[in-house]
């Protein structure tokens, strides 16, 4: 037998392992999803049959799917700049020389690693009306009383703080990765210049920095679809659905209602949404090797 | 003219130091507040004090109303029968990848690559069916099923073992070695750093994983210490705030006591493996 020949023998057998498990729990669910989208719920009595596109209009047709996707966005657009931004801030402030700056580091990145269910549970007491953290300080100016979960107007904007406390760190060690790749000279001419510093991050720091923010952004956004771990300790979804976010109603549809089909409904949404995301991070990554 | 220079600049220094101090504070001190509370009696849980008498009393209550210790070993027992498989499973696939170009070998990578975006947490409610079908059900082996052949990986060691210079094979091949002594004698000691980040990085993704683990299982026997503290903490389990607190950090303390110590392997390791 050739050796060449042989060589495709090996690829295969060393892959065959990884690509069964892929194949199992990645392909195989996504194209299940798909057609399980296209049947209907079976009961006892009537079992599941091929309904067509029934199950996407009951989705179009359902007011909690619109509210739990456009909760998405605004949980995207609440946490993601800011976070950027706050991690842009933290990154300058510890590349540069700072009495205690390995523990001032340290206390940005620690919520990195910590559990968001842990995480929940921490701020679940500042935002508990009365007893809580935030009420206990508001009391002291005579406000107080007020229930930061309970109400719909407020329960999402304290999710995104708590998410922006959790996320800000981590994104900084790319930031911090991204600045010592920039050549200190840049800085030196910028002064010697007379420009502000306001003016070089605006004009040369940024500018640089702009790939990293792709990449974070790309990350936060998928992040924000697949980490709902939360809402199980703070809110489960509520009040009426005003923190429900999509993954989280996925979970409900299949596991509380027992809804497996419009669970796959739903499901395809998402997995329609991270594919458009694949798309451009596809295309931004092309324009970073440009960049470069 | 360097005195004229240097006033300013160190003022800005002062006060660029304590912004990051401030900074700092602010995002230490949700932690610090929960160490405060798991220390002293429920009393002191609002009310500030430094001579609020410190207690273990809470951590003992936390362990007697939950067993924090069985879920604190079914999770070291997800976290390493995960990594070891993921170790195995990716460095076999990896190489093929790096040093074969064998029929199929682009489809395949491609297919490897969309469990980068569709991770398997997006399809609870299929992957549920399939651990069903094989009644996986309530089993550690079920919730770390899914997550074994890992893209990211694959991914990862196929760029480290890339950038291992052929000749290296070439050499161990003419002192006889076959194609897993060349993979385990000059390959996997080669990508040591990408092995140590991608171990970094996937022990502390799975201590904190939640949502699937919680899908999987249902008793004490399986359930990872995230989905206890979660049963635990839920707000209609009407427990008190301290002890919540000192479960908490139970919870986190190894994960976290282990960051304290290699902080720096942790930082460069999550630098590392989201850059490439």
């Amino acid at each position: 037998m050739s050796r060449n020949f042989m060589k495709h023998v090996y690829g295969w057998l060393l892959l065959t392992p990884a690509i069964i498990l892929l194949i199992a729990f990645t392909h195989y669910p996504t194209v299940a999803t798909i057609v399980d989208s296209l049947f209907s719920k079976g009961t006892a009595i009537r079992p599941s049959r091929f309904v067509g596109l029934a199950n996407y209009e009951i989705m179009i047709a359902d007011p909690i799917f619109w509210k739990v996707l456009s909760n998405n966005a605004w949980y995207a657009i609440g946490t993601i700049p800011t976070s950027i931004v706050l991690a842009i801030a933290m990154a300058l402030l510890v590349n540069r020389s700072l009495p205690g700056r390995s523990l001032v580091r340290m206390a940005y990145f620690t919520p990195t690693i910590l559990p968001m269910i842990a995480v929940a549970n921490i701020w679940l007491f500042f935002y508990t009306p009365d007893i809580g953290l935030i009420d206990q300080v508001a009391g002291i100016f005579g406000i107080g009383g007020y229930n930061w979960l309970g109400d719909p107007t407020t329960v999402l904007p304290s999710i995104i703080v708590m998410t922006i406390w959790k996320e800000a760190g981590f994104f900084m060690i790319f930031y911090l990765a991204a600045l010592q790749n920039i050549p200190p000279e840049l800085e030196e001419a910028a002064r010697l210049e007379g420009s502000t510093r306001w003016y070089y991050f605006r004009r040369v720091l940024f500018p640089l920095l702009m790939p990293t923010t792709m990449f974070v952004m790309i990350n936060a956004v998928l992040n924000s679809f697949k980490l709902v771990d939360h809402l199980f300790i703070l809110t489960k979804g509520g009040p009426d659905n005003a923190s429900n976010l999509l993954l989280y109603y996925i979970f409900e549809s299949a596991f509380s209602y027992f809804d497996t089909n419009y669970a796959a409904t739903l499901t395809v949404v998402l997995l329609g949404l991270l594919a458009l995301m694949a798309l451009m991070q596809f295309y931004f990554l092309d324009k970073r090797v440009h960049y470069r | 003219m360097k005195t004229n220079r240097f006033i300013p600049r160190d003022f800005q220094g002062v006060l660029d130091a304590g912004a990051a101090w401030f900074l700092a504070l602010l995002w230490i001190a949700p932690l610090a507040y929960a160490f405060w509370a798991a220390f002293h009696p429920g009393e002191y849980a609002v009310h500030f004090d430094i001579f609020a008498p410190l207690t273990l009393a809470n951590f003992r209550e936390a362990l007697s109303q939950a067993p924090f210790l069985r879920y604190a070993f079914n999770t070291f027992v997800l976290v390493s029968t995960i990594l070891t498989a993921q170790l195995v499973l990716c460095t076999l696939a990896a190489y093929a990848f790096a040093r074969y170009r064998f029929f199929g070998s682009d489809i395949a990578f491609a297919l490897v690559l969309v469990q980068l975006m569709i991770t398997p947490e997006i399809l609870i409610v299929e992957n549920y069916g399939t651990l069903a079908r094989f009644e996986l059900i309530d089993t550690i082996l079920g919730i770390g099923l899914p997550y074994m052949a890992s893209a990211f990986g694959i991914f990862l060691l196929r760029q480290a073992f890339k950038s291992i210079p052929k000749e290296l094979e070439e050499a161990a091949r003419l002192e006889g070695c076959g194609v897993f002594g060349v993979l385990w004698r000059v390959y996997v000691p080669l990508a040591r750093p990408t092995y140590l980040a991608y171990g970094l990085v996937s022990i502390s993704h799975h201590w904190n994983n939640f949502l699937w683990p919680l899908v999987v299982t249902n008793s004490v026997e399986t359930r990872p210490l995230t989905v206890g503290l979660g049963i635990f903490g839920a707000p209609e389990s009407g427990v008190d705030w301290s002890i919540i607190s000192a479960a908490t950090l139970m919870s986190v303390a190894p994960l976290l006591i282990a960051f304290l110590l290699f902080q720096r392997q942790f930082v460069q390791s999550f630098m590392h493996a989201g850059i490439k």
